[in-house]
């Protein structure tokens, strides 16, 4: 077949048809997520790279589909396994907008839930909690945080099973209407995997979310005060990163949350210390946090997190 | 005798494609949609039962699909409406209702004359189906 035929021919009776992955690209608006991906999440390199190839699959899927090709439409519940703060409820909602846009969701919106939210406390309770949820969450995103919770094998009358066997059946038969994302800590979801064979060969996409570096973590506190209006004064940065290494070492280290709970009390010790100073203060005063802030917490003069109750 | 009400009643039945764009207008209006079910179809009787609850914040017919096909297996036999509810304020009413099941026998209605006084003529409807008792209609 050549150019010459006649324009009401369709285009997917030849092996020549040209193909523009690029313009499909831009059509899909995607590009635009994956870089705002790549600028607002810092590091978690590997899982940005998944995201990338996910997004390449299911726009070459479908350019298939509009070129009549077969396009079995791909399964894309996927588990998100990595420590507390790594980011995975906000990659997860990055994938649903990712998903909207490539078409493979219609609404894209996410609808997280714990296993309070699925399991119900009576028999009978469970399946019309878990079928409100889904119903829900059709047309989007389901992401269930600590999946490891809804199988608990030391009951054996837990409604847990329950909840997970409707799971099951939607995640087979409603595979164009909703995603589902698993998310947990790493070990755990690969006990909760080995006892539950079913999820695990329903689940295509296993995503790891790496801790995050000490470089990582500062460049993460600078976005964070940035969208607070706030920032570092000129010392600070030295010091908060040495509070950031030691606070790593200590137990209950929550990677990025952990930063944002410093850069919390960070904000009220300044309040304090601008409120006793007793002289005029400027707009820069009011948006720069100083090494003090972060000198006076507990990680410097007892070692052990603020948070935790001193007996 | 083919019963139509509601909404698009003198068209063929919906699809359930067709069912969910309606339900997907619905739903992005901001309407609360309900699966009502009935085995007595006067035209005046307005109180169906429901199927579960109205259906708050869902985003995606599929969902309200799912419930409308698991009321038709349910009640195979029954007449099913979906209706959408707005709740803005000054309206707070039902915005659009249609049938998305039906018996798959319709005996109709009987047109009942009474005399009265003179030569004047009082008329109703009478469904047949409803002689039986309630739950044997159909």
């Amino acid at each position: 077949m050549t150019d010459a035929e006649p324009a009401n021919e369709p285009p997917a009776t030849s092996d020549d048809t040209p193909v523009d992955l690029q313009e499909e690209l831009r059509n899909a608006e995607i590009q635009d997520v994956l870089d705002t991906l790549d600028r607002e999440l810092i590091g978690l390199k590997p899982v940005k790279t998944r995201i990338r190839e996910t997004a390449a699959l299911l726009l070459v899927d479908r350019m298939r589909k509009k070129l009549e090709l077969a396009s079995e439409s791909p399964t894309l519940h996927m588990s998100f396994t990595g420590n507390p703060g790594t980011g995975k409820t906000t990659v997860a909602l990055r994938m649903a907008e990712i998903l909207r846009r490539l078409g493979y969701v219609r609404e894209g919106h996410l609808v997280a839930v714990t296993r309070d939210d699925l399991v119900g406390q009576y028999i009978g309770h469970t399946a019309p909690k878990t079928k409100e949820v889904i119903k829900k969450a059709m047309g989007g995103v389901l992401f269930i945080d600590e999946a490891y919770y809804l199988y608990r094998p030391e009951n054996e009358r837990d409604y847990g099973q329950e909840s997970i066997e409707i799971l099951l059946q939607v995640m087979e038969n409603n595979r164009d209407d909703l995603v589902v994302i698993l998310a947990g800590y790493k070990d755990r979801m690969d006990r909760f995997f080995q006892s539950n064979q079913g999820i695990r060969s329903r689940i295509a996409h296993h995503l790891d979310f790496p801790d995050y570096t000490a470089d990582e973590l500062l460049a993460i506190s600078k976005l964070m005060l940035a969208d607070q209006n706030y920032r570092f004064g000129a010392e600070t940065e030295p010091v908060f990163r040495d509070y950031i290494t030691r606070r790593m070492q200590m137990p209950h280290f929550a990677n990025a949350r952990s930063i944002r709970n410093a850069l919390d009390r960070a904000r009220l010790r300044q309040a304090n210390r601008l409120f006793a100073s007793k002289r005029q203060l400027t707009r820069g005063d009011l948006m720069t946090i100083e090494p003090e802030d972060f000198l006076a917490s507990r990680i410097f003069s007892e070692g052990r997190p603020d948070g935790e109750q001193s007996s | 005798m083919r019963l139509t009400q509601g909404t698009f009643s003198f068209l063929p039945d919906l699809t359930d494609e067709q069912i969910s764009a309606q339900v997907k207008y619905c739903l992005d209006s901001g309407f609360a949609v309900n699966v009502e079910y009935t085995d007595d179809p006067h035209p005046r009787n307005t109180y169906w039962e429901m199927w579960g609850l109205p259906m708050f914040d869902i985003r995606d017919p599929a969902g309200i699909l799912m419930e409308i096909n698991a009321c038709r297996k349910a009640r195979p036999q029954r007449y099913i409406r979906v209706s959408a509810f707005d709740d803005s304020h000054g309206v707070e009413s039902l915005r659009l209702s249609f049938i998305v099941n039906r018996p798959t026998d319709e005996p109709g209605f009987r047109l009942q004359r009474e005399d009265l006084g003179g030569r004047s003529m009082r008329y109703s409807v009478h469904s047949y189906a409803a002689d039986k008792p309630e739950g044997q209609r159909y």
